[in-house]
């Protein structure tokens, strides 16, 4: 797979775009953060989790990883905070906190 | 040899279907241009044509089909006529903005209300500015060869724009003609192999079509690079219009000139009135009357410089519009940008708007004759003048 260089892409004129916007290359939506929209951060009692996957297989961004069988970390580079994890967890092991207090508390502020 | 044959405009547009042979054609029927759905797909299910044929259940979705399946680097055409024009209004500047070479023709047809099926430029015009070319025909042979050249004209690497090929609602579209018809071989020859230049099927060369353009993004630059497609497609137009001529026989260019050179007073017409004009002015030069015809073929892009240079010598132009717009007696669009056109010389014209025949009134040799007269005799209609129009005994 070929690799867009768009290092300098602001400083492209009207002439260096490919037609039609057309974005010459897969998978960059990975590299494009969607986690600053989350007003609400799930987190994950891992005592709880029985890691039955049913979070990673509903997260539409999938932000939730799995490896051999296991459940990986929740991605908040890409988590957009819709909540559907916490809904669906039959083991109620995912609760939605809110962002700017969880951001705050990262911080080490009360 | 071509073959001549009596038939309607609309089996002319479809016969130029059947030969150009796209992978797929998505439409809805909608007055007057219903035959050529109907012929077209009867064609497809007696083998005639390897098609895949989409019917779709508004022409909204009929031009999200064709965008979906240019996309996917297909050649595809359409049909439609005015309400179905109208309706396919966002997705035509998306077709044009992702740069898909989709052709449709267009069987010019009033816009409602009141609802009315017959011919009229405002379905057209009101997509002037959605960043299709407009191929204007005269007649159903214009139809029938503008249909083949649109294809090759979309899709030339430095145009890469939809066109839409218009010929007048029942005017053309539902009259019996003479058209000849060209050999399969020959028509599939001159419009050549299509390559896309981007295919979402391409899994070697995975793309993504439609993405988003936040604030801070490049929308300006890519509007920008769209214009410049429009200005490219001026040369294109008229190349593959001077090799349609060498194949076939007949040249196309930009306009048509007729007895322009040394005339008085010149008309400017598109579409079917332009055959008529040009019988009036026949009539007219044979009784010494210094008249001409300038006939528009495109009018997107708009030929300015063409048309400076071809009528900046002629007194008086009367520009003809089957469409208003409505900005308060401006006269048509054909009008407002032909006057554009001649503001920054010294000796300009006198450009008088003529507008006739909305919602398919007649217009019959001698209501343009009757005013070719006026004008010769320097008598001009201040603001608008609406040829054919019932004036009545209340003023």
């Amino acid at each position: 797979m070929k690799k867009w260089d768009i290092k300098d892409i602001n400083s492209w004129g009207w002439r260096d775009h490919p037609l039609g916007g057309t974005i010459p290359e897969s998978g960059n939506a990975a590299t494009y953060p969607t986690g600053g929209w989350r007003s609400q951060r799930p987190v994950r009692d891992d005592e709880a989790c029985n890691d039955c996957l049913i979070c990673f297989i509903f997260c539409p961004e999938i932000a939730i990883s799995a490896e051999e069988d296991k459940i990986g970390e929740i991605n908040l580079y890409h988590c957009k905070g819709c909540g559907i994890c916490a809904r669906e967890c039959p083991r109620k092991a995912i609760e939605m906190v809110d962002e700017v207090e969880a951001q705050s508390k990262e911080r080490g502020e009360n | 040899m071509p073959k001549p044959a009596a038939v309607v405009g609309t089996d002319a547009v479809a016969e130029a279907m059947r030969q150009v042979q796209p992978d797929v054609v998505a439409a809805y029927p909608i007055t007057p241009q219903t035959a050529i759905v109907e012929t077209f797909s009867q064609m497809v299910a007696n083998g005639e044509v390897h098609t895949e044929m989409i019917n779709v259940e508004s022409e909204h979705s009929a031009m999200s089909a064709c965008i979906g399946a240019a996309g996917g680097g297909a050649r595809v055409m359409t049909a439609t006529s005015s309400q179905g024009l109208a309706l396919m209004w966002e997705l035509l500047y998306i077709a044009s903005g992702l740069r898909l070479p989709i052709v449709m023709p267009n069987v010019n047809r009033a816009l409602s209300a009141p609802i009315n099926i017959h011919c009229d430029h405002s379905d057209s015009m009101g997509a002037r500015d959605s960043g299709w070319i407009q191929l204007y025909s005269e007649n159903a042979q214009e139809a029938y060869e503008n249909t083949i050249q649109a294809m090759r004209i979309s899709e030339h690497q430095d145009v890469l724009l939809p066109t839409m090929v218009n010929l007048d609602g029942f005017i053309i579209s539902h009259s019996t003609e003479r058209v000849d018809f060209y050999e399969d071989e020959k028509v599939r020859n001159f419009v050549g192999e299509y390559k896309p230049h981007y295919s979402l099927l391409d899994p070697e060369n995975p793309v993504s079509m439609g993405n988003f353009d936040s604030l801070g993004g490049f929308y300006f630059e890519l509007k920008r690079a769209q214009e410049e497609a429009l200005e490219n497609s001026f040369p294109i137009i008229e190349k593959v219009g001077e090799e349609f001529g060498k194949e076939f026989g007949t040249h196309y260019g930009l306009i048509e000139s007729h007895y322009l050179e040394d005339a008085q007073v010149a008309l400017v017409a598109l579409g079917s009135a332009a055959g008529t004009a040009k019988f009036v002015v026949n009539k007219m030069r044979e009784q010494g009357h210094p008249v001409g015809l300038l006939k528009l073929r495109v009018f997107r892009p708009f030929p300015a410089e063409t048309l400076r240079k071809t009528l900046a010598h002629i007194p008086v132009i009367g520009v003809m519009d089957r469409s208003l717009t409505f900005a308060g007696s401006q006269g048509g669009p054909v009008f407002n940008e032909m006057r554009s056109v001649f503001y920054e010389l010294d000796n300009r014209p006198r450009i008088e708007s003529i507008v006739y025949g909305l919602g398919g009134r007649d217009l019959g040799p001698e209501l343009i004759e009757g005013h070719l007269h006026e004008l010769l005799q320097g008598r001009y209609t201040e603001g608008v003048k609406y040829l054919g129009l019932r004036e009545g005994e209340n003023k």
